[in-house]
């Protein structure tokens, strides 16, 4: 909600939807002092917009003709989700054939207005339909707020406190109700009877609903006195006649209401129900007139209702008994007049209190006031709740662009996908996209297996699990890059739960993955040559004759002749740089299934496969290894094992490479060597592998 | 050139829009930012691409800013071309974009001219 600066009451909103910026600027200018205004420039923002704000909206706005969704379109959505109810829509529009407007009509609209308009009855138009749809509303909320006091007043005060009485007295539920009928029924025809009894229709409702409360004093009664089955002492009976002062006192007594006209009258009620007209009742011995009518008429009405009732001292008289017990003065004196309307309205007595027997449907009826009250106040609950959603949304929205976050948010209907403003911007889309599934510009940038996957996971989560994490590629400006979106789906609450739509958020992870491949790359290659180094080539050595069984392999070792000499005589640099040459040599020379590393050192181990003959394709490597790096002339010794020599044991080949090596160098190097038994005795120039203590010649 | 002088040149209704807008200022305001909408070259490109929808829109545009200003008529030959164009290309789908081509030029420099000499 936004409010006019310095002043509380809240600016209302119009939402203005039209493609074109003149004619939007156009409303702008001539509604823009009095309302906020916020634009739509196609159906797909307006629709968008009124999901957001809801009925924080007062007036839409609405041209037909629009790109992406028309007016129409609009109309649709209000209608399917009745947001037409609660916000009226102003069509403007140049499209004034009459199929246009009725179906416009159709659709819900409040006004019709074709171009050109008119400022003035437009700006008539736009007020009068806000002021219409508010003052509905607030009518609506005036009567509930009516219908709510009132039932609060009577209904829950005096139900709860006349019935702990009536259940300590051991009266049937229905004393109260007949009271309360006979109580009307008396005063009316008063009324109509004699003008100087003449009450206002409000102060006769007010006495009904009061003349419940007029035995509140015996809650303060010993339980048996009032319950005592035989006739009372006079001690008992004196203690009996209180109730009508403690009831007053009581009322007198609240701390709050004291000026309630129910109070005042429920006050009169109980403590001169008992007085007699003739002054000898009590407790103030009023005479006549001086008691309130109100008390005369409920005295009148208790007496009736207790001779007809069954008491725990007496069975219950007929009706025609008990009126002629009263009419004859057997039950006190009452007012003369009041007599008179009792014999008058006899006929209609019975009648009207068996509806009260009926309580119990009426009960009912109240029940369903009480629900549809509590209906209402869900209604202020939920405005109450759209302002905190609105200062939920603007947070989110606040953190969402502090966040540089890709935050999406999908509902299923109408199928659409919101960006971040952010978000957007990196992706290079619009905020707002309908129907992702089948929109080219994310097919081509998630490619569709990816946004189907992602789609299928979170419709297979389940309201308790929402979540889930996705790893997945996205060309973004033509670059493919990692990203990682973790989504919460939106279950309803409904039974079975349906999918809503989803929440999330994408971020990128290519440069953290392209770490950990650095990382990985770091973990399995020499720095220098970048070839894999030892460890690394001894597993995928190992997982190479795993996976072919049936392959014949070689493994050679080699290293430089003299090297020693060369990191001597031009340095160690110019040692690294013999190195990385001699690597770059053995990647051109061997083939892509062929294993290449550096072992350490100077030394480095090619492992292949070969179908017929190995020494062939060993010469062809060890002669593009020979040449020359500047002045220095390459040199290298080499031993060669195959696998069908010594099997696919991998420390027993190298072992046995090892020592063809030693044996290769002993013959006076710059040749190759290939295992055989005669070697099985010969040192190890690399390591001692299988323990022994010699040292490699170097 | 005065604003009614700018409508005599554009063929406009002057007396018309000063009846229902009211406020001179208010509607010189709004003829000066004519000059800015972009619905004409989106009904130009459009033609040119033959998307005849998104021309029909660009031209339904034209025709109710005209006719909230009373360019009558620019108004009346978009008109034209709205309702041509609400069934797609036709035969006279070109002549009619002429005629509002022609016109909206003629709006433009009856336009242009009240801004020159109205600097905002």
């Amino acid at each position: 909600m936004r409010y006019i600066n310095g002043k509380d009451s809240p600016r209302q909103t119009i939402l203005i939807a039209d493609d074109s910026e003149m004619n939007r600027s156009i409303l702008t200018d001539m509604l823009g002092d009095e309302y906020e205004i916020i634009e739509a420039e196609n159906g797909v923002e307006a629709v968008s917009i009124l999901q957001k704000y809801g009925n924080s909206i007062s007036l839409l706005l609405l041209d037909i003709v629009m790109p992406e969704m028309d007016g129409f379109g609009v109309l649709t959505v209000m209608n399917k989700h009745r947001w037409i109810e609660d916000i009226p829509v102003i069509v403007i529009s140049a499209e004034n054939a009459s199929v246009h407007v009725e179906r416009a009509y159709e659709l819900g609209v409040t006004e019709f207005i074709s171009r050109p308009f008119d400022a003035l009855i437009l700006h008539r138009r736009v007020v009068n339909t806000i002021l219409l749809y508010a003052k509905q509303k607030r009518l609506i909320d005036l009567v509930a707020d009516q219908i709510y006091e009132k039932e609060q007043q009577s209904g829950l005060m005096v139900d709860i406190l006349s019935h702990i009485v009536e259940f300590r007295n051991g009266e049937s539920g229905l004393h109260v109700l007949h009271i309360r009928t006979l109580t009307e029924i008396l005063l009316k025809h008063l009324g109509h009877k004699n003008g100087l009894y003449q009450l206002p229709r409000t102060e006769i409702s007010l006495i009904c609903t009061a003349s419940a409360l007029h035995d509140i004093g015996k809650i303060s009664i010993p339980g048996e006195i009032l319950n005592k089955p035989g006739r009372l002492t006079d001690e008992e009976f004196a203690e009996m006649k209180k109730h009508t002062l403690i009831g007053a006192e009581m009322l007198k007594a609240l701390p709050m209401h004291q000026q309630e006209p129910l109070i005042k009258k429920a006050y009169e009620i109980c403590r001169w129900h008992h007085e007699r007209y003739d002054g000898r009742g009590y407790p103030d011995g009023l005479k006549g007139d001086e008691i309130p009518i109100s008390a005369q008429v409920v005295a009148l009405a208790d007496v009736y209702d207790a001779l007809t009732s069954e008491r725990v001292y007496k069975k219950a008289f007929s009706h025609e008994v008990a009126v002629k017990m009263i009419l004859d003065g057997q039950c006190g004196t009452f007012n003369p007049i009041l007599m008179e309307c009792l014999k008058e309205v006899e006929s209609i007595l019975v009648e009207e209190l068996r509806g009260d027997s009926d309580a119990r449907a009426s009960r009912r009826q109240m029940q369903n006031v009480a629900e549809e009250l509590l209906r209402h106040e869900d209604l202020s609950a939920s405005e109450r709740t759209l302002q905190l959603l609105e200062h939920e949304r603007m947070k989110y929205s606040f953190f969402a662009d502090m966040s540089e976050e890709i935050q999406f948010e999908y509902t299923v209907a109408p199928s659409m996908v919101k960006l971040s403003p952010y978000g957007a911007k990196k992706l290079g889309l619009d905020e707002i996209l309908m129907d992702p599934h089948n929109n080219p510009e994310i097919q081509v940038m998630m490619g569709s297996g990816t946004l189907r996957a992602l789609s299928n996971e979170l419709r297979s989560t389940t309201p308790e699990h929402p979540q889930v994490k996705y790893d997945h590629e996205i060309y973004i400006h033509g670059e493919k890059r990692w990203m990682r979106t973790i989504g919460r789906a939106m279950w309803s609450a409904d039974e079975p739960p349906r999918y809503m739509g989803a929440i999330g958020k994408t971020t990128d992870i290519h440069d953290e993955r392209t770490r950990i491949d650095a990382l990985v790359q770091m973990a399995s290659h020499d720095s220098l040559t970048g070839l894999f180094n030892h460890n690394y080539a001894r597993e995928r050595i190992k997982e190479r004759m795993e996976d072919r069984q049936a392959g014949v392999f070689a493994l050679a070792i080699f290293d430089l002749d003299h090297f020693k000499s060369a990191n001597d005589n031009y340095g160690h640099m110019f040692g690294d740089k013999v190195l990385i040459h001699m690597a770059e040599q053995l990647r051109r020379s061997t083939r892509g299934g062929d294993i290449a590393a550096r072992v350490g050192g100077d030394e480095f181990l090619i492992f292949l496969e070969y179908k017929e003959e190995a020494e062939a394709v060993v010469q062809r490597i060890f002669s593009s290894l020979e040449g020359t790096y500047e002045d220095f002339q390459i040199s290298v010794s080499m031993g060669v094992v195959r696998t069908d020599v010594v099997g696919t044991d991998y420390d027993t080949l190298f072992h046995a490479a090892d020592q063809a090596l030693y044996a290769a160098k002993r013959s006076g190097r710059g040749q190759y060597r290939f295992y055989d038994d005669s070697m099985q005795e010969m040192l190890s120039v690399i390591s001692p592998i299988d323990g022994s203590e010699e040292k490699p010649v170097n | 050139m005065t604003l009614k002088e700018c409508y005599t040149a554009l063929e406009g209704d002057y007396e018309g829009v000063i009846g229902r807008l009211r406020s001179e200022k208010m509607v010189q305001k709004f003829v000066l930012k004519f000059l800015n909408d972009k619905s004409y070259e989106l009904l130009e490109a459009s033609m040119a691409a033959k998307n005849y929808e998104e021309a029909f829109r660009a031209a339904h545009t034209i025709k109710g800013v005209c006719q909230n200003l009373s360019f009558t008529k620019l108004y009346e030959s978009s008109h034209r071309l709205t309702d041509n164009l609400r069934s797609g290309y036709g035969a006279e789908t070109d002549g009619l974009v002429q005629q509002v081509s022609e016109d909206y030029k003629q709006t433009i420099a009856a336009i242009e001219e009240l801004q020159a000499e109205n600097p905002a």
